[in-house]
């Protein structure tokens, strides 16, 4: 695969729509006879429901009906699973509590669907609602991440409100290694809670046809062949071959949108019972308390280092909490997506690492951008930030000094992982030129002088994308494979339709993958279009997560279109009566070999399918193949990310003055939008370190609910970026690919954080470092000298 | 109780029969069937539903269908000349200043009302002029680059 289109920056395809107003997003559409559901959700956080009276809603004006939770227990409806079963250090399996659609008996966190208001309009729907009275007994709450072990059992058959209490690593190696240290840094961290808030709120249609039995949802999903198989095998709303899951354009995801929901699975078995299509939309309040948050761990970590400042060994104790129910994939994000992670890009001989998982009457928690490498790296930079500076030893020379060496891999990590390539040194010597980093000092000096205080930190990063090579996910406990599909059907005329189980919401497959079936083989891509998202269209995929799509999905297009063109090539030997070894591919054209003679692609497929002549026991018409990938490894994008900050001792305000970002994701497919991918996560990663933060008090109700009161990060909080780029192919997927989209939410926190700590000349402060938590500091230092 | 709001939406003239209380986001979006203009929030923060009202931008979800009563509106369907893209269209596909697209229409919306009002439109100015509206996906570098590089060119023209 040569060709001037990897690698090249082609505007992409999917924009036009979306810059013109013809996206065409699950709320856009309207369908005949439509209604509109509206829920009324738990005001508490944890309560029983003693009764619920509805007589009065189910008259008022434009109400279809109203079904509660106790509904939802009568028809046996089963609950919604997590796909991840997780075993704790005893063997024993992980608990995992029932998830109703809607409770009928007991809420376990404030914004919990307990019934639902279907009417001919929103408005109607909204207003009854009001009407809908429900008794409660309210209980106490369990809210704090790393008390929820001691407080009330949530649930009568889960004791310790605890999930499960996971290991992985040597526990006697590790503890070896502490007591042989010359030095041990500590460090106590919290990873604040994050609410995802992708623009487009959650949104879902269901329509189910009496006539056919048949049931098309529409859902802004990031998976929705996912949601099929949950929807039929769990929860039993529709059989398989009746049911079609649609996830159209839709406005990001960044995991919120990977997960199955209470109200769309509630609408499609409403919509069975009323027999009229029900449409749902999140008002953002919604979004808030319902959607699955992220981050959430609270974790004490201790480095092990020799008298030359080589790592020994790494203890790490991370509480996390999955909120009140386990979401699709929660239990996997802290444990094969956390501790697996934690040797970083360092040769730490010995690790071990504890995780107790929590219940708590929160929302559900489970994978944003990152999901569980972000924690690990964030741990991992902080400590060794931290380690750096107690021993007096420049950071960007200690991680060096620990480095995987470029000539060390295959390299295998003690917490399970085998990275494949990397070259550490390069990211880090590009970042530290490209922020120069030689210049800093001079530039603090000149901050001083203007009364500002200015700080720079590190991180070097890893992350484990291109979920997964099946076997090893099935061993830990992964309920599905994960391998991807591909289709490719070139048509008669020459214009191909590629079809994909991976899913855009933002990250421009329709052209990334456009490219990569154009190069493969040589068709123009103006005549390549990306078809994603549609059950009723292809036949079966895992969707986009992870860091996944060109990796694997990608992975799978590149093998369905050698199958192409190992078709069009017996086609190319029949029509110019040659044998197949004899017939050469290159840029679009079936040459035999040594003449003059050959067809283009566009002619094998016009053969392909208006031929009269084709030995039929052997050649069988058309070119359309399909072809499943599934990696043997994971992919290892690394790099090193330099922020530089400035603080105003006076507010506290800390603006960013430089961001280098440098990283390896092997084979750049369209570097426009790899780096714009970089942009996006880094803003993530840069709101979660100083300004996002998910807050409930103490009764479990959510403080920021809004964005008045949850600080998403705006034009005017951020820079523009300096993004660089190193490159090792990645090894064991025929694109090279290791995937982009996770990187800059995952790197970014940590270098943040220590540029801000780096300023104050200060080692310890949880995110997010606000203005006022940065003065506060100040102040408190002040007080002490 | 139902109202006629008159308004030119798009250079067409409109009569929309509709409740006191319908939002324009509503009255476009439900009522017209222009289901660019997007509504991520219910606090007035997000401004994916930036439109323009005689030719200023305005959070559509934020005033009520009624208040706008014989004004001209501007969506994003209305901003193509004959089909030309709107430089600023034509910036944003150019600078990759999007990717799920939903904060987009709002996004091109507030920009082209920026480089109207006649700032300068350093990055600094342009940044603090996008501050009304949230994108979560393109960590906002390639807007910038797209508002200055579309304020140029609808400056030149
Ligand atoms: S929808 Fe109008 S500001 Fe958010
Ligand atoms: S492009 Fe997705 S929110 Fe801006």
């Amino acid at each position: 695969m040569s060709n001037e289109l990897i690698g090249a920056r082609v505007l992409r395809k999917e924009d036009n729509r979306f810059i013109t107003g013809k996206g065409r997003y699950t709320d856009d559409i309207n369908l005949a006879g439509q209604t509109y559901a509206c829920f009324v959700r738990s005001p508490h956080a944890h309560a029983n429901i003693k009764g619920f009276h509805i007589s009065a809603a189910e008259n008022a004006p434009g109400v279809v009906a109203v079904l509660t939770g106790l509904q939802v227990l009568e028809d046996g409806l089963g609950g919604l699973p997590c796909g991840w079963m997780l075993h704790s250090k005893d063997g024993s399996e992980m608990k995992q509590p029932m998830h109703p659609i809607m409770a009928g008996e007991k809420v376990n966190y404030a914004g919990e669907p307990v019934a639902v208001v279907i009417a001919d309009t929103y408005e109607q729907a909204k207003n009854a609602v009001e009407q809908v009275a429900v008794d409660y007994e309210v209980l106490q709450a369990v809210v704090d991440t790393s008390s929820a072990a001691e407080q009330a059992d949530i649930y009568p058959d889960i004791p310790a409100n605890t999930c499960y209490n996971w290991e992985l690593g040597d526990a006697e190696a590790t503890s070896q290694g502490l007591a042989e240290a010359a030095h041990i840094t500590r460090i106590e961290l919290i990873n604040n809670r994050l609410i995802p808030n992708a623009m487009e709120p959650r949104a879902a249609i269901a329509d189910y046809n009496t006539g056919t039995e048949e049931l098309i949802l529409y859902t802004t999903s990031q998976n929705p062949h996912l949601a099929r198989l949950i929807f039929t095998a769990f929860v039993q709303i529709a059989p398989e071959h009746k049911l079609r899951v649609i996830a159209p354009d839709v406005g990001g995801g960044f995991g919120s949108k990977i997960f199955v929901y209470s109200e769309e699975t509630t609408i499609s078995w409403a919509s069975k019972k009323i027999g009229r299509p029900i449409k749902w939309t999140a008002e953002r309040s919604e979004s808030f308390l319902t959607d699955a948050h992220g981050r959430d761990h609270h974790t004490m970590a201790e480095l092990a280092l020799d008298e030359e400042g080589n790592f020994l060994a790494l203890n790490v104790k991370t509480t996390a909490n999955m909120g009140a129910y386990l979401s699709t994939f929660a239990s996997a994000v802290p444990t094969y997506l956390y501790g697996t992670l934690l040797a970083g890009q360092y040769r730490t001989p010995s690790i071990y690492v504890e995780v107790d998982a929590v219940f708590t009457n929160t929302a559900p928690v489970d994978a944003y951008r990152g999901a569980g490498r972000p924690e690990a790296t964030y741990v991992l930079e902080r400590l060794v930030e931290k380690a750096a500076s107690e021993l007096a030893i420049d950071p960007a020379e200690l991680r060096r000094r620990n480095f995987i060496g470029k000539d060390q891999f295959p390299y295998q990590t003690p917490v399970a992982l085998e990275y494949d390539i990397g070259d550490y040194e390069a990211s880090l010597d590009k970042a530290l030129e490209m922020s120069d980093y030689a210049g800093f000092a001079s530039r603090k000096d000149a901050s001083q002088r203007a009364g500002k205080l200015r700080g720079i930190g590190l991180s070097c990063y890893i992350e484990a994308c291109g979920l997964a090579p099946s076997a090893l996910a099935g061993s830990l406990g992964a309920g599905v494979g994960l391998w991807e599909s591909g289709e490719i059907r070139v048509n008669p005329t020459g214009s191909v339709t590629v079809l994909t189980g991976s899913h855009s919401h933002g990250q421009g497959h329709e052209t990334t993958f456009a490219q990569l079936v154009s190069a493969k083989l040589g068709i123009p891509i103006d005549d390549i279009d990306v078809v994603h998202g549609d059950t009723g269209k292809m036949d079966f995929g895992l969707g986009t997560y992870g860091s996944r799509s060109l990796a694997v999905g990608g992975s799978a297009l590149s093998r369905a279109a050698d199958k192409v063109i190992a078709k069009g090539t017996k086609i190319a030997a029949h029509l110019l009566q040659t044998d197949a070894e004899n017939i050469e591919f290159d840029a679009g054209e079936f040459k035999v070999i040594d003449s003059n003679e050959g067809k283009t692609i566009q002619e094998i497929a016009f053969a392909a399918y208006v031929n009269h002549d084709f030995p039929i026991d052997e050649l069988e018409p058309g070119l359309t193949e399909k072809a499943f990938y599934d990696p043997v490894n994971f992919t290892y994008p690394a790099g090193t990310h330099i922020c530089e900050v400035e603080i105003d001792p006076d507010t506290g305000v800390t603006e960013i003055t430089k961001f280098t970002a440098v990283d390896d994701f092997g084979t750049l497919i369209n570097p426009m939008i790899v780096e714009g991918q970089v942009h996006g996560g880094l803003v993530q990663g840069i709101g979660q370190a100083l300004l996002e933060n998910c807050v409930y008090d103490t009764e479990g109700q959510l403080v920021t609910g809004s964005y008045m009161d949850y600080c998403m990060p705006r034009a005017d909080d951020v820079p523009s970026f300096d993004v660089g780029m190193t490159c090792t192919p990645c090894t064991h997927n025929p694109v090279g690919a290791k995937g982009c989209g996770e990187a800059g939410a995952i790197g970014s926190p940590p270098a943040v954080m220590n540029a801000v700590l780096n300023a104050l000349g200060q080692t310890d402060m949880d995110m997010p470092a606000t203005s006022e938590k940065v003065w506060q500091a100040i102040q408190n230092a002040a007080a002490s000298n | 109780m139902s109202e006629t709001v008159n308004l030119i939406v798009n250079g067409q003239d409109k009569a929309v029969s509709c409740s006191a209380n319908t939002t324009l986001s509503q009255l476009l979006r439900e009522h017209l069937m222009l289901t660019g203009t997007h509504v991520g929030c219910d606090t007035s923060q997000c401004g994916a539903c930036t439109v323009h009202v005689d030719g200023k931008a305005v959070k559509s979800c934020t005033i009520l269908a009624v208040q706008v009563d014989g004004s001209e509106i501007t969506t994003i369907e209305g901003i193509a000349n004959q089909g030309e893209q709107h430089a600023m269209q034509a910036a944003f596909k150019e600078c990759h200043g999007l990717q799920c697209g939903f904060c987009t229409p709002g996004m091109i919306m507030a920009s082209i009302d920026l480089v109207q009002s006649g700032m300068d439109l350093t990055e600094p100015e342009i940044r603090e002029g996008l501050e009304g509206n949230i994108c979560r996906c393109t960590g906002y570098h390639n807007i910038v680059s797209a508002v200055a590089s579309a304020g140029q060119k609808m400056r030149e023209a």
